[in-house]
């Protein structure tokens, strides 16, 4: 388990630009203090690349490359391969990608990557849409949420369909350890990125990471929106290692989507019926991940 | 006609072959490589070479031609030589990734089987893929045969490779009629090729001791000055590609002559240009030609880019006409090669003197007699015939 006063002090990601409140910064810091210094990072187009690399202000203090949009996995496969080439035995290649650019135009990459087993570290950052171009849908955009390329109108609830589950597509690769996390819980974060530095082949994480500018909500309530979506079942945390999920935080009962969905302006144009529909894919979600994942293992 | 090393290794290979045979001797740590015919001979030889440890590197099965050039890129981040192979639409599904590759300058290497672009779908051989690239900071080299394809494998990393230069290189060759046609190469001794071209020692990688960030964001009040470097660099490369040669030729007893090569040309009074396998043809051409009395010359075009500018510049006063044969064009204009070799030849007043001929689409033979035909145009056009700039040789109607 990592404990805080264990961390380093070293910063490995400082001065970015991103928004005030964004969950980003957070997620390359703790990422980076547990891998340490002997990381090399790989970014694709994204918020991420965006805020940390304009020449010649660079925000890294570990190598790193930034990469065309659909190219991260294998970008992370030729230096993971570069890498042991030349006998380079401990260094950790790490991509940090977006949701459009893991699950869209992405994905093929990564899927060649996994299946080959190359030796990486993978994390999707979730804020659920293209927020560096200016919050256009992705897959992984929740149904029923406003964006500049599925707006809510007359005829429109904003975006029609559902998330699209990368956890489960990385876990039909059978890779060697996958997981689900969240900016607003740094602990468990930080303990799965402790896990994949020991761990070969290929490792993923799929980290929630609000996002206040795209979602509609004050830069202080980053966390609390992060914690809501666990809370209310719109996002869980849970871990894919030996061929078996483990759901790290299981809610008693789950909160009301109301209080998910309230907060944010993204989805302030619902009304009841399309609550409805929001609440009943969760609930059919919750039904097979209590299936699957919770009864099966008890 | 080979011209035997010193201490020389003849067999018999396809291109594809010698190829994989000229990637092998380069040592290069990775290659990530997708298959698509023509060139699919070069990913399964170096996958032999592999599986039967004649080989020590790092074969990696890439899902696209998008990511062989992505993991290239990558391999070559962390000062590994990296190499890959493609063709055709392979090489258009991975035009974005050359960008990339040649704008944070990563010396890598690639040979490109020259393959039409679908549609109409087809697999066999002409320029237009390679030349579409063109302005992707690629230095692209065309080869006449085996020998040449493998010789030129080995040359282009002691170009992408030297400190003033820090470019890829495209090696050309055209699909099925090299690819795929077996000829005597030799096959120079490791021990030489060690000697020719060292361990890379890349100063564009990553160093822990000194963190940097590769391939960044350059805003607008940078970026013009990474694309001017390029420049310089493409411009260096003239020079480079000269030195090279010579290098290559006093080491191995084979000069390729850099950027063009000329054949027959000191009296001619009209010459055809062109670029890889059409050359070997068109010399039997001129020397038939020539037998007859006919002042013929050919100039095999072999840097695309950097362009030969300044020798097309001082051809026009040696010439009376000049054809340049394009295995492409550039629809609504006229074939590439045409373009800029007539951009050169602009401020001497010459182009009404050039024929642009359209050959070889899709894998159409040139035969003989076509080139000859080529030939009498040009002297048609000496002697006040009036011919069309643009013609289409071998046509159906």
């Amino acid at each position: 388990m990592v404990k805080v006063k264990n961390l380093t002090d070293k910063e490995y990601l400082y001065g970015h630009k991103a928004c005030p409140g964004c969950g980003l910064g957070t997620i390359g810091r703790l990422a980076l203090k547990i891998l340490g210094e002997r990381t090399i990072v790989a970014l694709p187009a994204s918020c991420m690349s965006t805020v940390t690399t304009q020449y010649p202000q660079m925000n890294y203090s570990v190598p790193s490359l930034t990469m065309a949009f659909a190219g991260t996995g294998a970008v992370l496969t030729g230096m993971s391969a570069g890498l042991k080439a030349q006998g380079v035995t401990d260094v950790h290649v790490l991509g940090l990608a977006g949701d459009g650019g893991t699950a869209d135009i992405g994905l093929q990459a990564l899927s060649g990557a996994v299946e080959r087993g190359d030796d990486f570290i993978y994390i999707c950052y979730d804020n659920e849409a293209y927020m560096n171009t200016g919050v256009q849908r992705s897959s992984l955009t929740p149904i029923g949420a406003n964006t500049t390329n599925s707006p809510s109108g007359t005829a429109s609830y904003g975006e029609k369909k559902p998330k699209k589950n990368l956890f489960e597509i990385m876990i039909a690769h059978r890779i060697p350890y996958a997981a689900t996390a969240s900016s607003a819980y740094p602990y468990d974060f930080m303990n799965k990125m402790e896990k994949t530095k020991s761990l070969r082949g290929p490792k993923f994480i799929h980290i929630m990471c609000p996002c206040p500018t795209g979602w509609g909500f004050a830069s202080d309530l980053t966390v609390e929106i992060g914690k809501l979506a666990v809370e209310t079942g719109m996002w869980y945390l849970a871990e894919y290692e030996n061929g078996k999920v483990k759901m790290n935080v299981i809610p008693k009962t789950l909160k009301p989507v109301e209080e998910y969905l309230i907060k944010q302006r993204r989805f302030r144009h619902l009304n009841e019926d399309t609550i409805k529909l929001i609440r009943e894919h969760r609930d059919s979600e919750w039904r097979i991940i209590r299936e699957r994942w919770v009864l099966s293992n008890c | 006609m080979i011209n035997k090393s010193k201490s020389s290794n003849l067999d018999f290979l396809n291109g594809d072959e010698a190829v994989a045979y000229g990637a092998k001797l380069c040592r290069p740590h990775v290659i990530p490589v997708y298959p698509i015919t023509p060139q699919t001979i070069v990913v399964e030889r170096i996958s032999e070479f592999v599986a039967n440890k004649l080989m020590d590197c790092e074969y990696i099965h890439v899902e696209s031609e998008h990511s062989a050039m992505c993991a290239a890129m990558g391999a070559s981040l962390v000062g590994a030589r990296a190499f890959t192979a493609t063709s055709s639409q392979g090489l258009a599904y991975m035009h974005e990734m050359l960008h990339y590759v040649s704008g944070s300058r990563f010396p890598i290497v690639m040979m490109n089987a020259n393959r039409t672009l679908a549609a109409p779908w087809n697999i066999f051989g002409d320029q237009r893929d390679s030349l579409a690239q063109r302005d992707t900071g690629w230095i692209q080299v065309y080869v006449e045969n085996g020998q040449e394809a493998l010789d030129m494998i080995i040359q282009a990393y002691a170009i992408a490779e030297d400190d003033r230069v820090y470019t890829p290189v495209m090696v050309n060759i055209d699909g099925f009629v090299n690819t795929h046609t077996y000829e005597l190469v030799d096959i120079p001794q490791q021990n030489d090729v060690d000697e020719f071209l060292p361990p890379f020692k890349s100063k564009n990688a990553i160093d822990f001791n000194h963190p940097r960030s590769f391939c960044m964001t350059a805003s607008t009040e940078w970026n013009m000055e990474f694309r001017y470097q390029q420049q310089q660099a493409m411009d260096n490369a003239k020079k480079v590609i000269e030195e090279v040669d010579k290098k290559f030729g006093d080491k191995f007893g084979r000069y390729y002559g850099g950027l063009v090569e000329e054949y027959r040309c000191a009296d001619a009074e009209v010459i055809l240009v062109g670029m890889g396998s059409i050359i070997g043809t068109s010399r039997i051409v001129v020397d038939k030609m020539r037998d007859m009395g006919l002042k013929v010359g050919l100039v095999k075009l072999r840097f695309y880019r950097p362009f030969p500018v300044e020798y097309f510049k001082g051809l026009s006063n040696r010439v009376k006409a000049m054809g340049i044969i394009d295995r492409d064009i550039s629809f609504g204009y006229e074939g590439a090669v045409a373009s800029d070799i007539k951009s050169a030849l602009a401020s001497s007043g010459f182009c009404s003197k050039v024929i642009n001929f359209i050959a070889g689409i899709a894998g159409r033979d040139i035969t003989k007699e076509y080139i000859e035909e080529m030939y009498n145009k040009l002297f048609g056009l000496t002697q006040g015939h009036d011919e069309k700039e643009l013609q289409f040789i071998g046509l159906r109607w």
